[in-house]
Parts: structure tokens; C-alpha cells; sequence
């Protein structure tokens, strides 16, 4: 088992003939069962051609028509991307992963409201993707770093979720899925969603979650958990040297109005019972301690 | 992107909003001259930066003839303001907002931002104005109110009264007051904001409600369709270096520390800066390269670090996914022989193809300590950062 994605999820990628899109999935297709995960791709107005070997389509409601798609990924340019979304929201995918970086907020916060009555689950915008390891990778993240077990790990941002997957591949700790749920300030899944799914897989036995400055999801991830989680929970919350006002790179990891600091997350993360380490080289290992 | 009180308050004006009259002036002359044309008794005279607290840190004054405003201007512009946005450094004020002044009966704040939870715009108000609304969140924050907006339907006519109501506006001004939070909510919404924000709003002794200062901020990444707001930027308050590292698709900002580091990624650049923290050195700033970590990045990063005279040492820290550690490796190399590096260069390699990479740093000639975790970086940069005089 695993959460949102496995080896029978059918991939229809939006953006499939962008340099991007086409880089990526040769990557993705590549990786564990890919060939047969991923089905299709819509650029629309290049329906008919063919991308390693997947078939492109004008539009997903066609992509899903004919070959069945119910995950989507995204890597139209930023000024596309929320429309993309609606698109594959329309079409009724279950599962929308945006890798595209630099979607306009007001763009987000409205393809957000179209969204409230649908079932269909959103991961990013600007986010790495989910990888389920050794069936399915949908995104950007190095595939081999990954192996098959019990750790789900769920984080805000792309390379130090390579860090930590990398620290828990070394100790011989496989991961059931990870999710990279993007360093924007309205996006789709938080991490208290993720959370609850782990919580209710039964091959994931620990989770660890990487936050960073910026917004309250980290503190509202911890409230849950202290309440609700029944399996171990370590975190990193990258920023504990971040000045406030500056956004550090992503457009979400910005501490303003003396809110969002790493001190307050880590805080409520300890607070929760979530063991919490200063040292981001030390994430792999607490998860070890926390599952003996 | 932020712009200029006065910038914010020309986009306020043509959607409506009351603000006070007045103009932006670059030299005593056209400050006097500024006033002349705006007639009256009572001008204040407004240092413009992008930083909050002008008041406190002598950037703000009243003239109660066309001799003071000259004296003011000439005061203002020039200096360096220090407030508690600006950092101890301060800012050097090169433009002057000349106004009429103001009837105050009272001060009040409202204020416009994305609550994320709500993945809507809320709106807040209070009757608490005039002063750091940080505060007034911290020690009353039952003297905050808040509106969420429906995104469809906008703010409404009902959310907007009852927001002034709350705040203790008098009945007759009310309407205005309404009328001042629809325009402002349009605004925020057009143009794409990420940040509006009047403080003080002010309730005059004849009922007009005016928008007395203006604080407006926009979401980077809506700007490719507002062309008239890019035009707003004021290079001169933002820091050359991070203009410069921007062009090359890097993003920096300068810290106060003695080690420079070049990471990929903005959450495990964070997490170098924290790790040299926690090895007891401080970082010198926040250097994101981002997925690619070309030569010419990395020899403009070399560049941007070298320039800061406190520097110690260098630590990079690429976790190579798809992008292999042999090519950046090759462009560090290349990076570093091009710049002169005349402080210690620690590196830490990970990902595809780890072993070619920290081969090809051996075999450079160039003297580069290998690291292999994040922890065995953190403490070769700053053992090499304290041997480094």
C-alpha cells in the first residue's frame, strides 16, 4: 500500500511536449512501472503526436477518454497552470500533481474555490511530486535515492526532501510514498492532509515531516497529530536563521507579522509530541530512534 | 514587489479612494514648489522608502509654513533613515512625498492580505490605527476584525459596513468608510496585490474618511500582466546584489554572517544556514541556484559572495538529482578558477553520479575541501572559516 499514487494509477501528463514536460517524463517513465503507469499527454493543439512513445491529446477529458487516465501532472508554464488545473479537475482526475513554479496566487486562489465541491486531491503548485517507490514516480525527484518501505515523508520543499529520502535510504529505512506538497502560500494538500493519510495506511509505520518558515500548516499538521496520529511523527522546519520579511526563495517561506517563525513550528511541533531535531543532519537518524 | 507610498496612493485615487492631495518630489525646490500649488497652512512633508516606522525615525514632519517645508525637505532628503524595517544600515531617502496636511479626528487600520488557511483574501480592520498592527494582534487581537472574501462574489457592501461599524466609525461615516473598503478590496484584487495595507485611515472632524498612508505590495508572479505596475519598481530600494543575482536566475539575500553558502533549492538552502548555526558560525546569506547550477550561475554566485568583505569561507551544497554531480562539478571547478577565491572552499556533493563529481574536484588542482553530509560540510566550514584570517 501507499497513499494517492501506486502501480495502478494511469498518468496523463498536461504539458507533455514543453521541454519540461518531455525531460521529465522520459525520467518518470523510466522509473519502476512508468511504462505502463504512464498513459498519455495533452498539449493542446498537438493532439495526435506521440511523446516517448505516450500518446498526446488536445484535451484531458479526451487523454482520460481513451486511455483511462485518473492522475494528472502539470508542467505548463506558470501562466497556464491554474487553468490546467480547472481542466483536469473538470475531466474528474482523482489526483492533480502541479509541478509548474510561479503560479499567481489570485490564479490559485480562485481555481481553490472552484475546486471546494469536487473530490479530486491537489498536490503543488511548485512542488517536486509523489513518488511511490519501486511502482511509481510522478515529478521532478531523483528516482534511485528512493527504496520501498515503511517511512512516509511529507515536505514543503524539493532538494531537502531529496536530503531527507537520501538519510533514511542510508539507514536502510524505505519510504511508503513522499510527498513534496510545494512552497507556495495557496496550494492543494497540507500537511495535516497528508498526515491523515499516512495515518490511515497500513504500510506506512512512521512519517517524517519537513516544514519550513512561513503560514501556520505546521502548526495545524501538529494540533492533529497530537490529537489523532498513532504512528511515530519526527520533523526538520528549515529557517531557524531566516530574517523576517525576506522571502527565502519560495513564495510561501516568508515570515510577516512576526508570524510563521521556525521557532513557533518547532515549538508546537514538540508540543504535539513530535520529536524535532535542529540538525538537518540528523533527520534520517531521529526517525530510526523514534521507530526502536 | 513593493512600491512607494505615493505610488500607492496615485493607484488608490484612480480606483476612487480618498487620500490626501499631493506629489512626489525629488529636490528641495520642487518640494517648495509642490506645496505652493497645493495651497493651505499645513503640509507634511513624507520621506519615501519601502520600509515602515518613517515617523519614529524622523522622516515624517509637519510644516506649518512654505519655509518649513523648504527646511524639511532639505532635512529628509538625503538621509539615512533607520527604522525597524530598514536594519541598523538604514536607507538613504532619495524622494519626498509633499502633502496636505491633515483634520484628524481619529486613526484607524485596514488592511488586505491572503489568509492561507482560508485560501481567501481576508480583510481586516481596527480601531487600533496609527499604530505597529503586529502589536495590536499580539497584546488585543480581539481589537482586529476580519472578513473573509468570497472570491466570486467579492467584498460586499454588508461585510464592508459591518467591518466599519465594528470599529467604532461614527454612523455618518459609515458609507465612506464602506465606500473606501470596496475600492481598496478592488485594488487588491486587480492589480494583482499580495499586501494592502492603510495605516492610519483616518476619520476627519467633518466625516470624510481618508486613506493617510498606503502601503502596497504585489505577488512577483502575476506581474507579466500588469506592465504599469513592473514600471513602479525603484531599483534604488533593493539591494544591487540581489538585483544582480536575480538576472541570473539566482535568489540571494544578504545575512549578516562570515560564511557564504551556494545551495540548490530554497528549503535545503535554509537548512545549510541553519546547520552552520547550529556548528556555531552564522551564515552570510541565503544563495538558492535552483535546479540547474550552471558554471555561469555559479561563477556569478562565486562573484556576488566574494564581494562581502566580512567573508570567511565558502560552503556549496548541491544535492544533484537530475542534474548530475559530474557536470557540477565540472562547473564549480570551472567557476572557482575563473573567480579568485581568497577564502577556504568546502564542498558537499550528493546525488547522481557523487563519486565522478568529487573525483573531478580532486583532481582540479584547485584547493577544495570535500565534504561528504551535511554535517561533515558544516563543520569543515567553519573550522576553515576560524582558520581563515
Amino acid at each position: 500500500m501507499s497513499i494517492l499514487i501506486n502501480k495502478t494509477s494511469r498518468v496523463v501528463t498536461q504539458g507533455i511536449t514543453g521541454k519540461t514536460g518531455e525531460f521529465h517524463t522520459k525520467y518518470c517513465v523510466e522509473y519502476a512501472l512508468g511504462t505502463e503507469c504512464f498513459v498519455a499527454g495533452v498539449t493542446p493543439g498537438k493532439g495526435g503526436q506521440q511523446v516517448e512513445g505516450i500518446p498526446v491529446y488536445d484535451t484531458v477529458q479526451e487523454a482520460k477518454d481513451n486511455t483511462g487516465a485518473n492522475v494528472s501532472v502539470i508542467y505548463v508554464p506558470p501562466r497556464f497552470a491554474a487553468a490546467a488545473i480547472d481542466e483536469a479537475v473538470t475531466a474528474g482526475m482523482e489526483v492533480v500533481i502541479c509541478i509548474t513554479e510561479g503560479v499567481p496566487v489570485k490564479d490559485m486562489i480562485i481555481t481553490r474555490y472552484k475546486m471546494r465541491d469536487r473530490n479530486t486531491i491537489l498536490v503543488g503548485p511548485n512542488c517536486p511530486g509523489v513518488i511511490t517507490p519501486d511502482e511509481i514516480k510522478i515529478g521532478i525527484m531523483p528516482g534511485y535515492i528512493h527504496k520501498k518501505g515503511p517511512i512516509g515523508v511529507v515536505s514543503r520543499s524539493g532538494t531537502l526532501t531529496y536530503e531527507v529520502v537520501d538519510q533514511l535510504t542510508q539507514l536502510g529505512l524505505g519510504q511508503s510514498t513522499c510527498i513534496g506538497i510545494g512552497g507556495d502560500p495557496v496550494n492543494g494538500v497540507k500537511h495535516l492532509d497528508v498526515m491523515r493519510m499516512f495515518n490511515e495506511d497500513p504500510d506506512t509505520e512512521g512519517v517524517v515531516m519537513v516544514g519550513e518558515i512561513g503560514g501556520t500548516d505546521e502548526e495545524e499538521c501538529a494540533a492533529w497529530v497530537k490529537r489523532h496520529m498513532s504512528k511515530p511523527v519526527v520533523g526538520f522546519i528549515a529557517g531557524v536563521t531566516a530574517p523576517p520579511g525576506k522571502r527565502m526563495g519560495h513564495a510561501g517561506a516568508i515570515i510577516s507579522g512576526g508570524k510563521g517563525t521556525a521557532a513557533e513550528k518547532i515549538e508546537a511541533l514538540e508540543d504535539a509530541g513530535i520529536r524535532v531535531t535542529r540538525n538537518p543532519a540528523d533527520i534520517g537518524k531521529l526517525m530510526r530512534e523514534a521507530l526502536s | 514587489m513593493k512600491v512607494h507610498e505615493y505610488q500607492g496612493k496615485e493607484i488608490l485615487r484612480s480606483y476612487g479612494v480618498a487620500t490626501p492631495q499631493g506629489s512626489a518630489c525629488f529636490s528641495v525646490d520642487e518640494a517648495v514648489a509642490a506645496a505652493e500649488a497645493l495651497g493651505g497652512e499645513l503640509w507634511v512633508v513624507k520621506a519615501q522608502i519601502h520600509a515602515g516606522g518613517r515617523g519614529k525615525g524622523g522622516g515624517v514632519r509637519l510644516a506649518r509654513s512654505l519655509d518649513e517645508v523648504r527646511q524639511h525637505a532639505a532635512d529628509i532628503l538625503g538621509m539615512t533613515l533607520v527604522t525597524h524595517q530598514t536594519g541598523p544600515e538604514g536607507k538613504v531617502v532619495k524622494r519626498l512625498l509633499v502633502e496636505e496636511g491633515a483634520d484628524i479626528e481619529r486613526e484607524f487600520y485596514i488592511g488586505m492580505v491572503v489568509d492561507r488557511s482560508a485560501q481567501r483574501v481576508v480583510v481586516m480592520a481596527s480601531s487600533e490605527g496609527g499604530t505597529e498592527i503586529e502589536e495590536v494582534a499580539a497584546k488585543t487581537p480581539e481589537k482586529i476584525h476580519k472578513a473573509m472574501v468570497d472570491p466570486v462574489a467579492g467584498l460586499t457592501v454588508d461585510q464592508a459596513e459591518d467591518l466599519a461599524s465594528k470599529i467604532g466609525l461614527p454612523d455618518a461615516a459609515v458609507d465612506r468608510a464602506a465606500g473606501l473598503l470596496l475600492g481598496l478590496y478592488k485594488v487588491y484584487w486587480e492589480t494583482d496585490a499580495s499586501l494592502a495595507e492603510i495605516n492610519p485611515l483616518i476619520l476627519t472632524t467633518d466625516n470624510k474618511v481618508v486613506a493617510l498612508d498606503a502601503k502596497l505590495n504585489f505577488d512577483d508572479n502575476a506581474l507579466f500582466r500588469h506592465p504599469e505596475t513592473k514600471e513602479l519598481r525603484d531599483l534604488d530600494e533593493e539591494d544591487p546584489n540581489e538585483i544582480e543575482a536575480s538576472k541570473y536566475g539566482l535568489s540571494y539575500i544578504a545575512l549578516d554572517g562570515d560564511i557564504g553558502c551556494l545551495v540548490n533549492g530554497a528549503g535545503l538552502a535554509m537548512a545549510t544556514m541553519d546547520i552552520i548555526k547550529l556548528y556555531g558560525a552564522e551564515p552570510a546569506n541565503f544563495l538558492d541556484v535552483g535546479g540547474g547550477a550552471t558554471t555561469e550561475q555559479v561563477t556569478e554566485a562565486f562573484v556576488i559572495m566574494m564581494r562581502n568583505p566580512n567573508l570567511k569561507a565558502i560552503l556549496v551544497n548541491i544535492f544533484g538529482g537530475i542534474m548530475r554531480c559530474d557536470v557540477i562539478a565540472e562547473g564549480l571547478v570551472n567557476a572557482a578558477r575563473e573567480v579568485h577565491l581568497s577564502v577556504p572552499l568546502v564542498v558537499r556533493l550528493e546525488g547522481t553520479n557523487v563519486d565522478r563529481g568529487r573525483e573531478i574536484i580532486a583532481n582540479s588542482g584547485i584547493e577544495i575541501t570535500s565534504a561528504t553530509t551535511m554535517a561533515d560540510a558544516a563543520e569543515k566550514v567553519v573550522a576553515a572559516a576560524r582558520g581563515h584570517k
